[in-house]
């Protein structure tokens, strides 16, 4: 099994934890880093630590050309057309926060419509909320059927002339649910509106190409994918970019400044106010080359078989309920459960105890919750390196869960 | 850090039949707590008969140490005036901040002590005391039925 071979590229995943194997199973939140990535962190800050696009000296010269290499690995691995098409960022949410900003402040009008749906994180939600208050705009958002499955039909009616944007997840970070991003792009399209992909929990688990999905803009994070943490990019069409005002002002986006007014720099640069996140961009380029050395198609397979084995496994648990569509094919490998006598998060401190490391709680994603009706759940995600040890020793955990859970005889006190 | 210190049997047992669940129709107090954080949320129900706690319901979810502390607690401030209501609540927020406890004055609470341990999980055991004591507090404030809504401990 791929995972086999992989395990021994993550120093993290050999330590223990109270006294047991650590078993990682919380890779929606973030992943581990293979050494090589960790090697290329301390590698900049070690041998060439400079500011880029700057000096006029060597290691700057090196900063800047690594810095401009890894762009272009991050840009290619979503399918991107040309480098300059894609953004640093800290990660999805100022990815998505940049076009709310930018791009929305110039396009979002009263009386325009933004259509969300019903499982969005709070980052593709809040920041569309801040700009509905501002611009007077209004929100509409596509509801999601019992197996986590968007409803098209509702979709088609909820677009009109007035959409301006389509913004939605394309793997849900709770339910798991691959949506069926192409088709909603083009239908979007057909109406007149820009759409927004996070791509958060896509682009780590499997083949992205952004022209294949016919999309606008696509916000992605690097520590989901390998990568270190603060290391995330805005990927959108150039033309889009051209037209879109900055979001940060500052040094390193300008062209020529005078006191009362500024021209800027091309795409990306002007959207890459101040020093960027110089180590942890390159670093995040050798997590790209780590994951397409092993392949995407690899990944996305293990990936699916683990998923069809945690299903099977969780099924062998009484009072277990698992969320999202039960089809692998329109699923990720992000579970999430709920076990009838204990709440999500005893059943992570019982699991912390086994060594499992899983989420609890609403996962940043509220309404996604009062819509299932419960108020927080368990969650386990898988990546490339876990193997069926590791759901295995998810399972006797959640049967310690019950053990310890299970009903006592009523107390004689009891009024 | 064992299992055992926060999962003490006596909370497993609140957890599992609490006690005084549900609502009071003739609350003078009626206040609602919630974590945002774990989406924990509760209700608490007083009803007061001179100048004491007569009876009193809690109602809502949430993990075994959320649920288990509201039990406890409603079994702990019937029969006390206000001000030894809040006498209580200011011992056991005391207690879980790290503060001497009584076994005399906490009884059976003494059981959540374990919880410290576990820092993210202080809120769950605080949670139905903060709100108990907004509620409280601005029933004195007003004098009359309030209905309240709390947040949890900072």
């Amino acid at each position: 099994m791929l995972a086999d071979t992989l395990r021994a590229d993550f120093p993290l995943l050999s330590r223990s934890v109270h006294g047991k194997p650590l078993v990682y199973l919380d890779n929606a939140a973030t992943s581990q880093k293979p050494r090589r990535v960790i090697d290329a962190l301390v590698r900049y800050y070690s041998d060439y630590n400079a500011n880029v696009h700057r000096g006029i000296y060597a290691i700057a010269e090196e900063a800047t050309r690594r810095y401009e290499e890894s762009r272009a690995k991050v840009a290619a691995f979503v399918g991107a057309r040309r480098p300059e098409e894609l953004v640093f960022t800290r990660g999805t949410t100022e990815a998505i926060n940049l076009v709310a900003y930018a791009w929305g402040r110039a396009n979002v009008h009263p009386g325009d419509e933004i259509v969300l749906t019903e499982m969005e994180h709070h980052s593709n939600l809040v920041p569309w909320q801040l700009l509905a208050a501002q611009t007077g705009a209004a929100l509409k958002f596509i509801p999601f059927d019992g197996q986590g499955v968007l409803q098209l039909d509702a979709f088609e009616r909820q677009l009109s002339e007035r959409t301006k944007l389509v913004a939605l997840t394309h793997v849900s970070n709770v339910l798991g649910t691959i949506n069926p991003v192409r088709e909603i792009a083009a239908r979007a399209h057909a109406a007149g509106a820009k759409v927004l992909i996070d791509g958060a929990q896509s682009a780590p688990h499997m083949p992205v190409n952004v022209a294949d999905l016919g999309v606008d803009f696509f916000a992605f994070s690097g520590h989901k994918m390998c990568g270190p943490t603060g290391s995330g990019a805005l990927w959108a069409r150039y033309e889009i970019l051209e037209a879109m005002p900055p979001f940060h002002g500052g040094g390193e986006m300008i062209m020529l400044v005078q006191l009362e007014s500024s021209t800027y720099k091309d795409p990306p640069h002007k959207f890459e106010a101040g020093t960027p996140n110089i180590g942890d961009c390159i670093a995040w380029g050798e997590a790209v080359d780590y994951l397409q050395a092993i392949g995407l198609d690899a990944i996305r397979a293990h990936e699916v078989y683990l998923t069809s084995y945690t299903l099977e496994r969780l099924s062998e648990v009484p009072g277990l309920v698992v969320y999202g569509p039960r089809d692998l094919t329109r699923r990720g490998g992000v579970i999430s459960f709920t076990l009838d006598v204990a709440h999500a998060h005893d059943v992570a401190q019982v699991l912390d105890q086994e060594g499992v490391a899983v989420r609890a709680g609403h996962h940043c994603t509220q309404p996604l919750h009062r819509r299932l009706g419960v108020s927080a759940t368990s969650r386990a995600s898988v990546y490339l390196y876990n193997t069926e040890r590791d759901i295995d020793a998810l399972v006797r955990g959640l049967h310690a869960v019950r053990k310890l859970f299970s009903p006592r005889p009523t107390p004689v006190h009891q009024a | 850090m064992a299992l055992d210190d926060l999962y003490r049997e006596v909370i497993l047992d609140h957890y599992t039949h609490p006690r005084n669940k549900g609502t009071l129709a003739d609350a003078e107090i009626k206040v609602e707590g919630a974590n945002p954080l774990c989406g924990d949320e509760l209700g608490i129900y007083v009803h007061l008969a001179d100048g004491k706690v007569a009876s009193v319901r809690f109602e809502g979810r949430g993990c075994s140490i959320s649920q288990a502390s509201a039990s406890m607690m409603t079994e702990m401030i019937k029969g006390k005036t206000l001000t030894q209501v809040h006498a209580l609540v200011e011992q056991f927020r005391a207690m879980m901040h790290g503060g001497a406890a009584s076994e005399d004055d906490l009884g059976e609470l003494m059981a959540l002590q374990g919880v410290r341990k576990f820092p993210v999980r202080i809120k769950c055991a605080t949670l139905a005391w903060v709100a108990l004591d907004q509620g409280v507090e601005e029933f004195q404030a007003t004098r009359g039925k309030v209905e309240a809504k709390a947040s949890s401990d900072k």
